[in-house]
């Protein structure tokens, strides 16, 4: 079983490299981008095979060591 | 005194921080990260700068989960002290010794440079050999600097005098320009700018030398 965790800063905390991406966008004349937000992505090849054990395992990971959460928000897809 | 500082792989400053605790009197013994206990008897951990785990996931998040850091957080939640600097203070961020989180400096450049300090607060074992407001220079160099904490915490840093060092002229878009903090027992200080870089004539400065004695007198006197 599969998991994807995207790990993002929190709504509110300043983004400078997801800022530079969009001032980089705007001068390659992709106007209309109203925001960019960077983050990171991290995929997790599990032995689990119960879906709902492995999103709380993971749910673990994420706030003990793949997420910090003073300053990041974490999603958990099981693929 | 009895200093430990714990070298985790990548640390840099690990032998910078010994020669400043040494000419300021201390005895050091140096800690690998592999450990699981601390050597008995210190009255101080140093956590030194560097790129610790090749600053991988996030700066200090490796380190902070390996076997001495559960040593290193006892240690503090026992009334120790701790000093981290730079790498060592985003460390101390990921373990939640001390609250906040250090970010990508805002203007995403790596910063190498030195600069002028405010010392805000002299009632801690580290800062009383300096006076309240006194400007001193250490060394920056890092890339993510960038002190951020949510507004509740801010203010509790700044109400309880937790804010140890203030940049003179913000480099890296800290939050109150907060370049250390004190921990609540004031015991745990982390820091950006480098004070063991500022230990010595050869340095180009000596503005941490009073750092070093203060905290090693503190302890001598105990």
């Amino acid at each position: 079983m599969k998991a994807r965790v995207t790990v993002m800063l929190k709504n509110g905390v300043l983004d400078p490299q997801g800022e530079a991406v969009h001032h980089a966008l705007d001068a390659l004349g992709f106007d209309g981008v109203n925001g960019v937000r960077q983050g990171k992505v991290i995929m997790l090849d599990l032995a689990e095979t119960d879906a709902a054990a492995a999103e709380k395992t993971v749910g673990e990971m994420c706030e003990k060591l793949l997420a910090n959460t003073v300053i990041e928000s974490y999603s958990i897809e099981i693929l | 005194m009895q200093v430990g500082i714990v070298v985790f792989p990548g640390s840099n400053c690990d032998r910078d921080l010994e020669v400043a605790f040494r000419a300021a009197g201390a005895n050091v013994t140096m800690i690998w990260h592999k450990e699981t206990s601390l050597p008995k008897g210190l009255d101080m951990i140093g956590v030194p700068g560097g790129f610790s785990f090749g600053d991988y996931l996030r700066c200090g998040a490796i380190a902070a989960q390996s076997p001495i850091c559960r040593a290193v957080v006892d240690h503090a939640r026992a009334g120790g002290y701790v000093l981290g600097v730079c790498n060592g203070f985003q460390i101390l961020t990921e373990t939640g010794l001390l609250p906040g989180a250090l970010l990508r400096n805002a203007n995403l450049k790596y910063i190498c440079k030195t600069i002028p300090l405010t010392v805000e607060n002299t009632d801690s074992a580290y800062t009383s050999g300096y006076s309240q407001g006194e400007q001193v220079m250490f060394p920056i160099a890092h890339h993510d600097g960038n002190y951020t904490a949510d507004a509740d915490t801010v203010a509790r840093l700044e109400g309880d005098g937790r804010v140890a060092f203030r940049y003179a002229d913000n480099p890296n878009g800290s939050t109150a320009d907060i370049a250390g903090i004190f921990s609540q027992n004031r015991r745990v200080l982390g820091m950006m700018p480098h004070p063991e870089r500022a230990a010595d004539a050869k340095h180009g400065g000596t503005d941490g030398q009073a750092l070093f004695r203060a905290v090693v007198g503190a302890m001598q006197q105990a």
